[in-house]
Protein backbone atom coordinates (compact mmCIF):
# COMPACT_ATOMS: atom_id res chain seq x y z
CA UNK A 1 0.00 0.00 0.00
CA UNK A 2 1.43 3.24 -0.36
CA UNK A 3 1.02 5.56 2.10
CA UNK A 4 -1.09 8.66 1.75
CA UNK A 5 0.12 12.34 2.32
CA UNK A 6 -0.50 14.34 5.37
CA UNK A 7 -2.70 16.78 3.55
CA UNK A 8 -4.78 14.26 2.51
CA UNK A 9 -5.65 13.03 6.21
CA UNK A 10 -6.25 16.53 7.13
CA UNK A 11 -8.92 16.99 4.50
CA UNK A 12 -10.58 13.63 5.06
CA UNK A 13 -10.48 14.21 8.68
CA UNK A 14 -12.16 17.80 7.70
CA UNK A 15 -14.77 15.94 5.56
CA UNK A 16 -15.78 13.53 7.92
CA UNK A 17 -15.92 16.25 10.76
CA UNK A 18 -18.44 18.62 8.75
CA UNK A 19 -20.48 14.85 7.70
CA UNK A 20 -20.92 14.52 10.97
CA UNK A 21 -21.66 17.76 12.14
CA UNK A 22 -24.49 17.76 9.40
CA UNK A 23 -26.57 14.70 11.41
CA UNK A 24 -25.83 15.33 14.80
CA UNK A 25 -26.14 19.46 15.13
CA UNK A 26 -29.78 20.60 16.25
CA UNK A 27 -30.25 23.88 14.48
CA UNK A 28 -30.98 23.44 10.78
CA UNK A 29 -29.55 26.46 9.42
CA UNK A 30 -26.03 25.31 11.16
CA UNK A 31 -26.37 21.99 9.36
CA UNK A 32 -26.75 23.19 6.15
CA UNK A 33 -23.41 25.53 6.86
CA UNK A 34 -21.92 22.01 8.27
CA UNK A 35 -22.58 20.52 4.65
CA UNK A 36 -21.36 23.42 3.38
CA UNK A 37 -17.85 22.54 5.29
CA UNK A 38 -18.12 18.77 3.94
CA UNK A 39 -18.96 19.83 0.10
CA UNK A 40 -15.94 22.01 0.68
CA UNK A 41 -13.81 19.56 2.05
CA UNK A 42 -14.67 17.13 -1.14
CA UNK A 43 -13.29 20.25 -3.20
CA UNK A 44 -10.12 20.43 -1.67
CA UNK A 45 -9.51 16.63 -1.80
CA UNK A 46 -10.57 16.85 -5.66
CA UNK A 47 -8.08 19.73 -6.14
CA UNK A 48 -5.53 17.66 -4.25
CA UNK A 49 -5.65 15.31 -6.87
CA UNK A 50 -4.81 17.47 -9.22
CA UNK A 51 -8.57 17.77 -10.41
CA UNK A 52 -8.92 21.41 -11.14
CA UNK A 53 -11.75 20.83 -13.21
CA UNK A 54 -14.14 18.78 -10.57
CA UNK A 55 -12.62 20.44 -7.76
CA UNK A 56 -13.68 23.85 -8.53
CA UNK A 57 -17.31 22.81 -10.51
CA UNK A 58 -17.57 21.07 -6.97
CA UNK A 59 -17.53 24.64 -5.53
CA UNK A 60 -19.03 26.22 -7.53
CA UNK A 61 -22.11 24.05 -7.66
CA UNK A 62 -22.18 22.72 -4.34
CA UNK A 63 -21.05 25.94 -2.39
CA UNK A 64 -22.33 28.52 -4.48
CA UNK A 65 -25.77 26.70 -5.61
CA UNK A 66 -27.14 23.30 -3.55
CA UNK A 67 -25.95 25.68 -0.26
CA UNK A 68 -27.74 28.23 -1.10
CA UNK A 69 -30.89 25.60 -2.20
CA UNK A 70 -30.82 24.17 1.13
CA UNK A 71 -30.82 27.24 2.76
CA UNK A 72 -33.75 28.99 0.81
CA UNK A 73 -35.78 25.73 1.89
CA UNK A 74 -35.29 25.67 5.03
CA UNK A 75 -35.96 29.53 5.50
CA UNK A 76 -39.06 29.24 3.18
CA UNK A 77 -40.50 26.20 5.29
CA UNK A 78 -39.90 28.55 8.42
CA UNK A 79 -37.77 24.98 9.60
CA UNK A 80 -35.52 27.68 11.44
CA UNK A 81 -36.99 28.05 14.11
CA UNK A 82 -37.79 23.99 15.12
CA UNK A 83 -37.52 22.83 18.79
CA UNK A 84 -34.20 23.29 21.20
CA UNK A 85 -33.96 19.54 21.12
CA UNK A 86 -33.48 19.06 17.66
CA UNK A 87 -35.64 17.03 15.06
CA UNK A 88 -33.95 13.53 15.33
CA UNK A 89 -35.78 10.70 13.49
CA UNK A 90 -36.82 7.47 15.73
CA UNK A 91 -36.05 5.51 12.66
CA UNK A 92 -32.15 6.99 12.59
CA UNK A 93 -30.21 3.15 13.64
CA UNK A 94 -32.48 1.47 10.28
CA UNK A 95 -30.72 4.68 8.35
CA UNK A 96 -27.20 3.50 9.97
CA UNK A 97 -27.77 0.02 8.68
CA UNK A 98 -28.51 1.53 5.22
CA UNK A 99 -25.61 3.72 5.39
CA UNK A 100 -23.03 0.99 6.56
CA UNK A 101 -24.52 -1.18 3.74
CA UNK A 102 -23.74 1.50 0.92
CA UNK A 103 -20.61 2.59 2.39
CA UNK A 104 -19.57 -1.26 2.18
CA UNK A 105 -20.51 -2.02 -0.86
CA UNK A 106 -18.60 1.35 -2.55
CA UNK A 107 -15.43 0.33 -0.33
CA UNK A 108 -15.63 -3.26 -1.87
CA UNK A 109 -16.31 -1.80 -5.58
CA UNK A 110 -13.42 -0.02 -5.30
CA UNK A 111 -11.28 -2.60 -3.75
CA UNK A 112 -12.01 -5.04 -6.49
CA UNK A 113 -11.49 -2.25 -9.37
CA UNK A 114 -7.83 -1.92 -7.76
CA UNK A 115 -6.88 -5.50 -10.09
CA UNK A 116 -9.09 -4.30 -13.53
CA UNK A 117 -7.25 -0.58 -13.46
CA UNK A 118 -4.22 -0.54 -15.40
CA UNK A 119 -1.88 0.18 -12.93
CA UNK A 120 -0.23 3.58 -13.80
CA UNK A 121 3.13 5.02 -12.17
CA UNK A 122 2.71 8.35 -13.84
CA UNK A 123 -0.04 11.13 -12.99
CA UNK A 124 -2.56 11.48 -16.42
CA UNK A 125 -1.89 15.10 -17.29
CA UNK A 126 -5.99 15.94 -17.73
CA UNK A 127 -6.19 19.62 -19.15
CA UNK A 128 -9.98 21.31 -18.96
CA UNK A 129 -9.41 21.24 -23.02
CA UNK A 130 -9.31 17.46 -22.83
CA UNK A 131 -12.37 17.61 -20.51
CA UNK A 132 -14.30 20.11 -22.96
CA UNK A 133 -13.02 17.83 -25.86
CA UNK A 134 -14.30 14.64 -24.32
CA UNK A 135 -17.72 16.07 -23.21
CA UNK A 136 -18.34 17.59 -26.53
CA UNK A 137 -17.27 13.84 -29.04
CA UNK A 138 -17.34 11.08 -27.18
CA UNK A 139 -19.86 11.97 -24.39
CA UNK A 140 -22.11 13.97 -25.96
CA UNK A 141 -24.74 11.78 -26.17
CA UNK A 142 -25.13 11.30 -22.24
CA UNK A 143 -24.52 15.07 -21.51
CA UNK A 144 -27.73 16.01 -24.42
CA UNK A 145 -29.62 13.93 -22.20
CA UNK A 146 -28.84 16.22 -18.95
CA UNK A 147 -29.41 18.86 -20.56
CA UNK A 148 -32.62 17.80 -21.98
CA UNK A 149 -33.67 16.39 -18.04
CA UNK A 150 -32.57 19.89 -16.37
CA UNK A 151 -34.54 21.93 -19.17
CA UNK A 152 -37.33 19.61 -18.49
CA UNK A 153 -36.99 20.40 -15.10
CA UNK A 154 -36.56 23.99 -15.62
CA UNK A 155 -39.99 24.01 -17.56
CA UNK A 156 -41.96 22.33 -14.61
CA UNK A 157 -40.50 24.35 -11.82
CA UNK A 158 -42.09 27.25 -13.68
CA UNK A 159 -45.63 25.51 -14.36
CA UNK A 160 -45.59 24.95 -10.72
CA UNK A 161 -44.90 28.15 -9.82
CA UNK A 162 -46.98 29.65 -12.43
CA UNK A 163 -50.12 27.81 -11.03
CA UNK A 164 -50.60 29.93 -7.98
CA UNK A 165 -51.32 33.39 -10.31
CA UNK A 166 -54.02 31.72 -11.93
CA UNK A 167 -56.00 31.57 -8.34
CA UNK A 168 -58.70 34.35 -8.32
CA UNK A 169 -57.86 37.16 -5.86
CA UNK B 1 1.98 46.25 -36.51
CA UNK B 2 3.06 49.80 -35.79
CA UNK B 3 5.67 49.89 -32.98
CA UNK B 4 7.96 52.95 -31.31
CA UNK B 5 11.06 52.04 -30.44
CA UNK B 6 10.72 52.86 -26.95
CA UNK B 7 8.93 49.35 -26.95
CA UNK B 8 12.13 47.49 -26.98
CA UNK B 9 14.32 50.61 -25.03
CA UNK B 10 15.80 48.32 -22.11
CA UNK B 11 14.48 50.83 -19.64
CA UNK B 12 11.00 50.78 -20.03
CA UNK B 13 10.83 46.93 -20.48
CA UNK B 14 12.69 47.01 -17.13
CA UNK B 15 9.97 49.54 -16.17
CA UNK B 16 7.59 47.25 -16.87
CA UNK B 17 8.98 44.34 -15.60
CA UNK B 18 9.86 46.10 -12.28
CA UNK B 19 8.00 43.81 -10.06
CA UNK B 20 8.87 40.81 -11.27
CA UNK B 21 12.67 42.24 -11.11
CA UNK B 22 12.02 42.78 -7.77
CA UNK B 23 10.94 40.18 -6.68
CA UNK B 24 13.35 37.87 -8.52
CA UNK B 25 15.93 40.34 -6.30
CA UNK B 26 14.56 39.59 -3.29
CA UNK B 27 14.03 35.99 -3.54
CA UNK B 28 17.93 35.83 -4.21
CA UNK B 29 18.96 35.49 -0.99
CA UNK B 30 17.43 32.86 -0.20
CA UNK B 31 18.32 29.35 0.10
CA UNK B 32 17.03 27.66 -3.93
CA UNK B 33 15.24 25.25 -1.95
CA UNK B 34 13.10 28.20 -0.52
CA UNK B 35 12.68 30.34 -3.46
CA UNK B 36 9.56 29.16 -5.10
CA UNK B 37 7.43 29.42 -1.50
CA UNK B 38 9.14 32.63 -0.89
CA UNK B 39 7.86 34.28 -4.40
CA UNK B 40 4.22 33.10 -3.75
CA UNK B 41 4.41 34.55 -0.44
CA UNK B 42 6.19 37.90 -1.74
CA UNK B 43 2.69 37.55 -4.42
CA UNK B 44 0.34 37.21 -1.94
CA UNK B 45 1.93 40.20 0.54
CA UNK B 46 1.34 42.74 -2.50
CA UNK B 47 -2.09 41.77 -3.54
CA UNK B 48 -2.88 41.83 0.80
CA UNK B 49 -0.92 45.59 0.53
CA UNK B 50 -2.30 46.62 -2.88
CA UNK B 51 -5.72 46.28 -2.97
CA UNK B 52 -6.73 47.13 0.18
CA UNK B 53 -4.78 50.70 -0.30
CA UNK B 54 -6.21 50.73 -3.29
CA UNK B 55 -9.88 50.47 -1.34
CA UNK B 56 -8.69 53.38 1.28
CA UNK B 57 -7.76 55.75 -1.74
CA UNK B 58 -11.32 54.47 -3.70
CA UNK B 59 -13.33 55.32 -0.76
CA UNK B 60 -12.25 59.19 -0.53
CA UNK B 61 -12.30 59.20 -4.47
CA UNK B 62 -15.81 58.02 -4.32
CA UNK B 63 -17.30 60.13 -1.73
CA UNK B 64 -15.67 63.23 -3.44
CA UNK B 65 -16.86 62.35 -6.79
CA UNK B 66 -20.33 61.87 -5.25
CA UNK B 67 -20.13 65.11 -3.73
CA UNK B 68 -19.62 66.92 -6.63
CA UNK B 69 -22.52 65.00 -8.28
CA UNK B 70 -24.73 66.43 -5.61
CA UNK B 71 -23.17 69.81 -5.97
CA UNK B 72 -20.92 69.83 -2.27
CA UNK B 73 -17.24 69.65 -1.80
CA UNK B 74 -17.07 66.10 0.23
CA UNK B 75 -14.34 65.53 2.78
CA UNK B 76 -12.40 68.12 3.13
CA UNK B 77 -10.64 68.12 6.52
CA UNK B 78 -8.43 65.51 7.66
CA UNK B 79 -4.97 66.05 5.71
CA UNK B 80 -4.36 68.38 1.97
CA UNK B 81 -7.65 68.21 -0.14
CA UNK B 82 -9.49 65.57 2.76
CA UNK B 83 -6.65 62.22 1.02
CA UNK B 84 -6.07 61.79 5.07
CA UNK B 85 -9.74 60.24 5.69
CA UNK B 86 -9.56 56.77 5.26
CA UNK B 87 -6.83 57.26 7.92
CA UNK B 88 -9.27 58.36 10.12
CA UNK B 89 -12.11 56.00 9.24
CA UNK B 90 -9.76 53.23 9.72
CA UNK B 91 -8.80 54.21 13.45
CA UNK B 92 -12.46 54.94 14.15
CA UNK B 93 -13.52 51.29 12.94
CA UNK B 94 -10.46 49.95 15.00
CA UNK B 95 -11.47 51.29 18.23
CA UNK B 96 -15.08 51.30 18.08
CA UNK B 97 -17.18 48.38 20.24
CA UNK B 98 -17.68 45.23 18.94
CA UNK B 99 -21.11 44.97 19.94
CA UNK B 100 -23.27 41.81 19.03
CA UNK B 101 -26.85 41.35 19.67
CA UNK B 102 -27.84 39.41 22.52
CA UNK B 103 -29.48 36.87 20.55
CA UNK B 104 -27.06 36.51 17.35
CA UNK B 105 -25.81 33.39 16.43
CA UNK B 106 -22.05 34.51 18.07
CA UNK B 107 -19.74 31.83 15.73
CA UNK B 108 -21.65 32.60 12.60
CA UNK B 109 -21.61 36.30 13.49
CA UNK B 110 -18.16 36.36 14.04
CA UNK B 111 -17.21 33.79 10.80
CA UNK B 112 -19.45 35.67 8.28
CA UNK B 113 -17.18 39.22 7.79
CA UNK B 114 -13.70 36.60 7.53
CA UNK B 115 -14.79 34.50 5.75
CA UNK B 116 -16.14 36.81 2.85
CA UNK B 117 -12.94 38.91 2.97
CA UNK B 118 -11.00 35.49 2.43
CA UNK B 119 -13.11 34.26 -0.80
CA UNK B 120 -12.52 37.76 -1.90
CA UNK B 121 -9.15 38.04 -1.77
CA UNK B 122 -8.42 34.50 -3.47
CA UNK B 123 -10.13 35.70 -6.48
CA UNK B 124 -7.46 38.40 -7.12
CA UNK B 125 -4.99 35.04 -7.17
CA UNK B 126 -5.35 34.25 -11.07
CA UNK B 127 -5.95 37.99 -12.46
CA UNK B 128 -3.35 39.01 -14.80
CA UNK B 129 -2.31 42.23 -13.74
CA UNK B 130 0.53 42.72 -16.09
CA UNK B 131 2.97 40.85 -18.61
CA UNK B 132 4.30 37.89 -16.43
CA UNK B 133 2.34 39.10 -12.59
CA UNK B 134 -0.26 36.57 -12.31
CA UNK B 135 -0.04 34.60 -8.77
CA UNK B 136 -1.12 31.36 -10.29
CA UNK B 137 -1.36 30.87 -13.89
CA UNK B 138 -4.26 28.26 -13.10
CA UNK B 139 -5.39 26.21 -16.56
CA UNK B 140 -8.83 26.77 -15.31
CA UNK B 141 -8.40 30.35 -13.62
CA UNK B 142 -11.77 31.77 -14.80
CA UNK B 143 -13.66 28.77 -12.99
CA UNK B 144 -11.66 29.29 -10.32
CA UNK B 145 -12.43 32.96 -10.20
CA UNK B 146 -16.13 31.91 -10.23
CA UNK B 147 -16.18 29.31 -7.77
CA UNK B 148 -14.83 31.94 -4.96
CA UNK B 149 -17.59 34.52 -6.03
CA UNK B 150 -19.86 31.64 -5.44
CA UNK B 151 -18.62 31.10 -2.03
CA UNK B 152 -19.42 34.71 -1.05
CA UNK B 153 -23.09 34.62 -1.46
CA UNK B 154 -23.11 31.83 1.60
CA UNK B 155 -20.93 34.58 3.80
CA UNK B 156 -24.26 37.07 2.96
CA UNK B 157 -26.59 34.86 3.75
CA UNK B 158 -24.55 33.79 7.19
CA UNK B 159 -24.81 37.07 8.32
CA UNK B 160 -27.85 38.39 7.38
CA UNK B 161 -29.14 34.98 9.26
CA UNK B 162 -27.04 35.11 12.80
CA UNK B 163 -27.61 38.67 13.21
CA UNK B 164 -31.34 37.82 14.41
CA UNK B 165 -32.63 41.02 12.65
CA UNK B 166 -35.63 41.28 10.70
CA UNK B 167 -33.82 43.88 8.43
CA UNK B 168 -30.96 41.97 8.30
CA UNK B 169 -32.85 38.30 7.12
CA UNK B 170 -34.46 40.58 4.45
CA UNK B 171 -31.27 42.26 2.92
CA UNK B 172 -29.61 38.86 3.15
CA UNK B 173 -32.50 36.88 1.53
CA UNK B 174 -32.81 39.46 -1.30
CA UNK B 175 -29.53 39.91 -1.85
CA UNK B 176 -28.51 36.16 -2.46
CA UNK B 177 -31.33 35.96 -4.70
CA UNK B 178 -29.87 39.31 -7.06
CA UNK B 179 -26.36 37.66 -6.68
CA UNK B 180 -27.82 34.46 -8.07
CA UNK B 181 -29.96 35.48 -10.75
CA UNK B 182 -27.17 38.02 -11.52
CA UNK B 183 -24.15 35.37 -11.41
CA UNK B 184 -25.91 33.19 -14.41
CA UNK B 185 -25.80 36.35 -16.37
CA UNK B 186 -22.23 36.25 -15.39
CA UNK B 187 -20.97 33.30 -16.19
CA UNK B 188 -23.05 32.70 -19.41
CA UNK B 189 -21.26 36.49 -20.90
CA UNK B 190 -17.93 34.91 -19.68
CA UNK B 191 -18.48 31.63 -21.60
CA UNK B 192 -18.37 34.09 -24.98
CA UNK B 193 -15.13 35.12 -24.61
CA UNK B 194 -13.92 30.98 -23.37
CA UNK B 195 -15.34 29.85 -26.89
CA UNK B 196 -13.65 32.44 -28.87
CA UNK B 197 -10.23 32.05 -26.81
CA UNK B 198 -10.63 28.40 -26.41
CA UNK B 199 -8.86 28.33 -23.22
CA UNK B 200 -9.91 28.77 -19.60
CA UNK B 201 -6.83 30.36 -18.31
CA UNK B 202 -6.87 34.14 -17.83
CA UNK B 203 -3.24 34.85 -18.95
CA UNK B 204 -3.97 33.14 -22.25
CA UNK B 205 -7.27 35.14 -22.78
CA UNK B 206 -5.06 38.11 -22.46
CA UNK B 207 -2.37 36.93 -24.50
CA UNK B 208 -5.02 36.54 -27.36
CA UNK B 209 -6.34 39.90 -27.54
CA UNK B 210 -2.75 41.74 -27.12
CA UNK B 211 -2.67 41.81 -30.83
CA UNK B 212 -2.92 44.89 -33.35
CA UNK B 213 -4.07 45.60 -36.87
CA UNK B 214 -2.65 49.09 -37.71
CA UNK B 215 -2.64 50.60 -34.52
CA UNK B 216 -5.66 49.17 -32.93
CA UNK B 217 -5.82 46.79 -30.60
CA UNK B 218 -7.91 43.42 -31.02
CA UNK B 219 -9.95 43.85 -27.77
CA UNK B 220 -12.78 41.60 -27.89
CA UNK B 221 -14.78 44.91 -27.23
CA UNK B 222 -14.71 45.97 -30.28
CA UNK B 223 -16.54 43.00 -31.44
CA UNK B 224 -20.16 42.93 -32.06
CA UNK B 225 -20.76 40.17 -29.56
CA UNK B 226 -18.43 41.29 -26.85
CA UNK B 227 -19.62 44.64 -27.34
CA UNK B 228 -22.84 43.05 -26.25
CA UNK B 229 -21.06 40.56 -23.59
CA UNK B 230 -19.45 43.47 -22.32
CA UNK B 231 -22.95 45.19 -21.41
CA UNK B 232 -24.43 42.39 -19.83
CA UNK B 233 -21.41 41.44 -17.72
CA UNK B 234 -21.28 44.95 -16.76
CA UNK B 235 -24.82 45.18 -15.95
CA UNK B 236 -24.62 41.48 -13.99
CA UNK B 237 -21.33 42.58 -12.06
CA UNK B 238 -23.21 45.49 -10.92
CA UNK B 239 -26.03 43.53 -9.49
CA UNK B 240 -23.19 41.02 -8.46
CA UNK B 241 -21.61 43.97 -6.04
CA UNK B 242 -24.86 44.95 -4.91
CA UNK B 243 -23.76 48.72 -6.29
CA UNK B 244 -26.65 50.82 -7.16
CA UNK B 245 -28.93 50.78 -8.86
CA UNK B 246 -28.78 47.54 -7.53
CA UNK B 247 -28.46 48.20 -3.98
CA UNK B 248 -31.90 46.79 -2.64
CA UNK B 249 -30.28 44.83 -0.39
CA UNK B 250 -28.68 47.46 0.93
CA UNK B 251 -31.62 49.96 0.45
CA UNK B 252 -31.12 52.70 3.90
CA UNK B 253 -34.04 53.49 3.30
CA UNK B 254 -35.86 50.30 3.50
CA UNK B 255 -33.54 47.66 5.57
CA UNK B 256 -31.37 50.06 7.37
CA UNK B 257 -28.02 48.34 6.12
CA UNK B 258 -29.15 45.01 4.87
CA UNK B 259 -27.27 42.23 5.49
CA UNK B 260 -24.79 43.91 7.85
CA UNK B 261 -26.93 46.11 10.22
CA UNK B 262 -25.27 44.35 13.47
CA UNK B 263 -22.29 44.92 12.48
CA UNK B 264 -19.84 47.26 13.85
CA UNK B 265 -16.34 48.67 14.92
CA UNK B 266 -13.94 46.63 12.89
CA UNK B 267 -16.28 43.70 11.47
CA UNK B 268 -18.29 46.85 9.69
CA UNK B 269 -15.02 47.48 8.10
CA UNK B 270 -14.58 44.02 6.64
CA UNK B 271 -17.59 43.98 5.25
CA UNK B 272 -17.16 47.28 3.42
CA UNK B 273 -13.66 46.03 2.45
CA UNK B 274 -15.11 42.80 1.16
CA UNK B 275 -17.21 44.93 -1.34
CA UNK B 276 -14.96 47.12 -2.81
CA UNK B 277 -12.30 44.13 -3.25
CA UNK B 278 -15.13 42.00 -4.88
CA UNK B 279 -15.78 45.68 -7.00
CA UNK B 280 -12.04 45.39 -7.68
CA UNK B 281 -11.87 41.64 -9.06
CA UNK B 282 -14.66 41.96 -10.87
CA UNK B 283 -13.65 44.94 -12.46
CA UNK B 284 -10.47 43.26 -13.08
CA UNK B 285 -11.85 40.31 -14.38
CA UNK B 286 -13.77 42.51 -16.60
CA UNK B 287 -10.77 44.05 -17.71
CA UNK B 288 -9.32 40.87 -18.21
CA UNK B 289 -11.95 39.18 -20.34
CA UNK B 290 -13.09 42.27 -22.61
CA UNK B 291 -10.93 45.25 -22.51
CA UNK B 292 -7.78 43.25 -23.40
CA UNK B 293 -6.46 43.33 -19.81
CA UNK B 294 -3.13 44.43 -19.40
CA UNK B 295 -2.48 45.54 -23.16
CA UNK B 296 -2.11 48.89 -24.62
CA UNK B 297 -5.11 50.72 -26.21
CA UNK B 298 -2.73 51.71 -28.94
CA UNK B 299 0.19 49.82 -30.25
CA UNK B 300 2.63 52.71 -29.99
CA UNK B 301 1.77 52.76 -26.69
CA UNK B 302 2.76 49.43 -25.85
CA UNK B 303 6.16 50.82 -23.78
CA UNK B 304 3.65 52.41 -21.17
CA UNK B 305 4.44 49.47 -18.16
CA UNK B 306 1.65 46.66 -18.80
CA UNK B 307 0.03 46.99 -14.77
CA UNK B 308 -0.04 50.87 -15.66
CA UNK B 309 -2.95 50.20 -18.12
CA UNK B 310 -4.47 47.56 -15.80
CA UNK B 311 -4.91 49.39 -13.19
CA UNK B 312 -5.95 52.50 -14.91
CA UNK B 313 -8.63 50.02 -16.54
CA UNK B 314 -10.16 49.05 -13.59
CA UNK B 315 -9.90 52.37 -11.79
CA UNK B 316 -11.92 53.79 -15.16
CA UNK B 317 -14.59 51.00 -14.25
CA UNK B 318 -14.68 51.88 -10.90
CA UNK B 319 -15.21 55.36 -11.74
CA UNK B 320 -17.90 54.55 -14.02
CA UNK B 321 -19.67 52.93 -10.66
CA UNK B 322 -19.51 56.01 -8.22
CA UNK B 323 -21.49 57.99 -11.99
CA UNK B 324 -23.56 55.46 -12.05
CA UNK B 325 -24.64 55.63 -7.95
CA UNK B 326 -24.45 59.02 -8.00
CA UNK B 327 -26.97 59.27 -11.52
CA UNK B 328 -29.39 56.47 -11.54
CA UNK B 329 -32.22 55.80 -8.83
CA UNK B 330 -32.86 52.29 -7.02
CA UNK B 331 -34.90 49.79 -9.28
CA UNK B 332 -37.74 47.62 -7.35
CA UNK B 333 -37.29 44.11 -6.64
CA UNK B 334 -39.57 43.10 -9.32
CA UNK B 335 -38.34 45.45 -12.02
CA UNK B 336 -35.02 43.96 -10.98
CA UNK B 337 -35.99 40.18 -11.13
CA UNK B 338 -37.85 40.91 -14.39
CA UNK B 339 -34.88 42.58 -16.33
CA UNK B 340 -32.65 39.75 -14.97
CA UNK B 341 -34.42 36.92 -16.27
CA UNK B 342 -36.99 38.30 -18.91
CA UNK B 343 -34.25 40.73 -20.67
CA UNK B 344 -30.53 39.89 -19.76
CA UNK B 345 -30.55 36.17 -19.72
CA UNK B 346 -32.05 35.66 -23.09
CA UNK B 347 -29.96 38.12 -24.61
CA UNK B 348 -26.90 36.74 -22.86
CA UNK B 349 -28.25 33.23 -24.02
CA UNK B 350 -28.39 34.82 -27.97
CA UNK B 351 -25.18 36.33 -27.68
CA UNK B 352 -23.64 32.85 -26.90
CA UNK B 353 -25.31 31.71 -30.38
CA UNK B 354 -23.80 34.82 -32.29
CA UNK B 355 -20.42 33.74 -31.41
CA UNK B 356 -20.65 30.52 -32.40
CA UNK B 357 -21.41 31.96 -35.66
CA UNK B 358 -18.67 34.19 -35.30
CA UNK B 359 -16.57 31.21 -35.15
CA UNK B 360 -17.72 29.50 -37.54
CA UNK B 361 -17.56 31.88 -40.50
CA UNK B 362 -14.86 32.60 -40.48
CA UNK B 363 -12.50 36.13 -41.39
CA UNK B 364 -14.20 38.98 -43.63
CA UNK B 365 -16.85 41.36 -43.69
CA UNK B 366 -19.57 38.75 -43.66
CA UNK B 367 -19.70 38.63 -40.34
CA UNK B 368 -19.22 41.48 -38.89
CA UNK B 369 -23.18 42.02 -40.71
CA UNK B 370 -24.13 39.24 -39.57
CA UNK B 371 -23.64 39.32 -36.23
CA UNK B 372 -24.01 43.11 -35.34
CA UNK B 373 -27.77 42.68 -37.42
CA UNK B 374 -28.81 39.79 -35.71
CA UNK B 375 -28.04 41.74 -31.95
CA UNK B 376 -29.21 44.71 -32.98
CA UNK B 377 -32.44 43.33 -34.32
CA UNK B 378 -32.76 41.39 -31.24
CA UNK B 379 -32.60 43.83 -28.84
CA UNK B 380 -35.02 46.10 -30.63
CA UNK B 381 -37.45 43.20 -30.89
CA UNK B 382 -37.05 42.26 -27.26
CA UNK B 383 -37.30 45.90 -25.93
CA UNK B 384 -40.46 46.73 -27.88
CA UNK B 385 -42.05 43.26 -26.30
CA UNK B 386 -41.16 44.00 -22.83
CA UNK B 387 -42.26 47.48 -22.85
CA UNK B 388 -45.42 47.15 -24.23
CA UNK B 389 -47.30 46.98 -21.79
CA UNK B 390 -45.78 50.28 -20.26
CA UNK B 391 -47.28 53.56 -22.09
CA UNK B 392 -44.82 56.41 -21.94
CA UNK B 393 -46.03 59.46 -22.25
CA UNK B 394 -46.38 62.85 -20.19
CA UNK B 395 -46.70 61.90 -16.74
CA UNK B 396 -50.54 61.93 -15.16
CA UNK B 397 -50.81 62.42 -11.34
CA UNK B 398 -53.67 60.40 -10.01
CA UNK B 399 -53.79 62.17 -6.58
CA UNK B 400 -51.98 65.73 -6.83
CA UNK B 401 -54.15 67.05 -9.77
Amino acid sequence: MRTLSPIFYLLAALTLAGGLATVLLKQLVHCALAVTVAFAGLALLFLQLDAQFAGFAQILVYIGAVAILIVFAILLTRGSDLPKDGVFSRSWPLGLVIAAGVFAVLGWAVLASVGAVPQQNTVPAVTVHDIGDALVGRYVLPLEIVALLLTAATIGAVIVAMHEKERPR
Amino acid sequence: MIATPWATNPFFVNLDQIFVLLRNWLVGFLPAALRPAAGVLLGVIAIVCVFPGLFALTTVFERKGLGRIQNRIGPNRVGPYGLLQPVADGIKSLTKEDIVPLRANAAVHFLAPLVLVVTVFMGFAVLPVGRNMVLVDMDAGLLFFFAMGAATELCVFMAGWSSRNKYSLLGAMRAVAQMISYEVVLLLSSVAVVMITGSLSLPKIVAAQNTYTGVFPHWYIFTPWGLAGFLMYAIAATAETNRSPFDLPEGESELVAGYHTEYSGFKFALFFLGEYLAMFSISGLGTTLFLGGWSAPFSFLTWVPSWIWFFGKVMMSIFVFIWMRGTLPRLRQDQLMNFAWKFVLPFTLLNLLVTALWRFMGEGWARWVVCSVILIAAYVVMGRLEMRSEHFGRRRYRYAE
